[in-house]
């Protein structure tokens, strides 16, 4: 798993991840993605176009750091999912509790 | 049969979920089809490492074998506590993000991605065999 910032925009953070969020990696994304909130960013696009694959750690993983932006009024939006890891999305019900859209501009056009 | 032991502890999940994933790519599966075999696979070794073997320290098995070409299939194996995984209930999978629980996710993932899934207790060990056809019909079948 590769997890990059490529960048802030309209005050979000705005993060690829890549590879495979599984339960060996998932505490990594964890760990950035609560570093960069501890230095104070609240808002997250997280860009998901190059994840091939992604397991119940990992919706865990998400689960825990969009609850934990949510008490601090900030926000994690996803985009870009794609074959397995959109269906893992949609059959856990995911999709309708985090917000998800097509592109990164399609999520800075609501943010 | 192809096998693969391994001492059930979460660093040697690559390992595993490569051989099982490089038997489905010798069969043919599509990459697709592949991802969803390493979900349920994933998901049932890590319950094992996670809950077969409280405070000490087992194996876990995986036999692969291809049917007709067009079908895998894997037998999981443990020797802790008897426990049939597919007993465990299914999650609402509607609940509101506050009461959005991962408890069940896994295993249910796990019914949703097999064709046929069967547990038995033989012995000491926990068998679950888990059959996956090329092409799923979407669906739960089990």
């Amino acid at each position: 798993m590769k997890i990059t910032n490529t960048g802030k925009q309209k005050d979000c953070l705005l993060i690829t991840v890549e590879g495979r969020m599984d339960a060996v990696t998932t505490p990594e994304f964890e760990q950035t993605l609560g570093g960069w909130i501890d230095e104070g960013e609240i808002r997250f696009i997280v860009d998901f176009a190059g994840l091939d694959y992604i397991s119940s750690a990992g919706l865990r993983g998400i689960l825990t750091s969009v609850k934990r932006l949510k008490a601090m009024g900030g926000r994690i939006v996803l985009t870009a999912l794609r074959g397995t890891v959109k269906e893992v999305f949609e059959i856990s019900g995911f999709s309708t509790i985090i917000p998800i859209y097509e592109s990164v501009e399609a999520a800075l056009q609501e943010m | 049969m192809p096998e693969i032991r391994s001492a059930a502890k979460i660093e040697h999940l690559e390992r595993l979920i490569d051989f099982v994933a490089g038997h489905a790519e010798m069969a043919g599966f599509g990459v697709n089809r592949i991802n969803e075999i390493e979900l349920a696979a994933e998901e049932v070794l890590v319950n094992i490492f996670q809950y077969a073997y409280p405070g000490t320290d087992g194996d876990v098995v995986i036999d692969c074998r291809i049917e007709d070409h067009v079908r895998l299939i894997l037998e999981i194996w443990d020797n802790g506590e008897p426990f049939n995984i597919l007993d465990v209930p299914d999650p609402d999978v509607t609940a509101d993000i506050s009461d959005r629980e991962i408890g069940g996710l896994g295993v249910f993932f796990v019914k949703e991605m097999v064709d046929e899934a069967r547990y038995r207790r033989t012995g000491n060990s926990n068998i679950l065999t888990l059959v996956f056809n090329n092409q799923q019909s979407r669906g739960r079948q089990c």
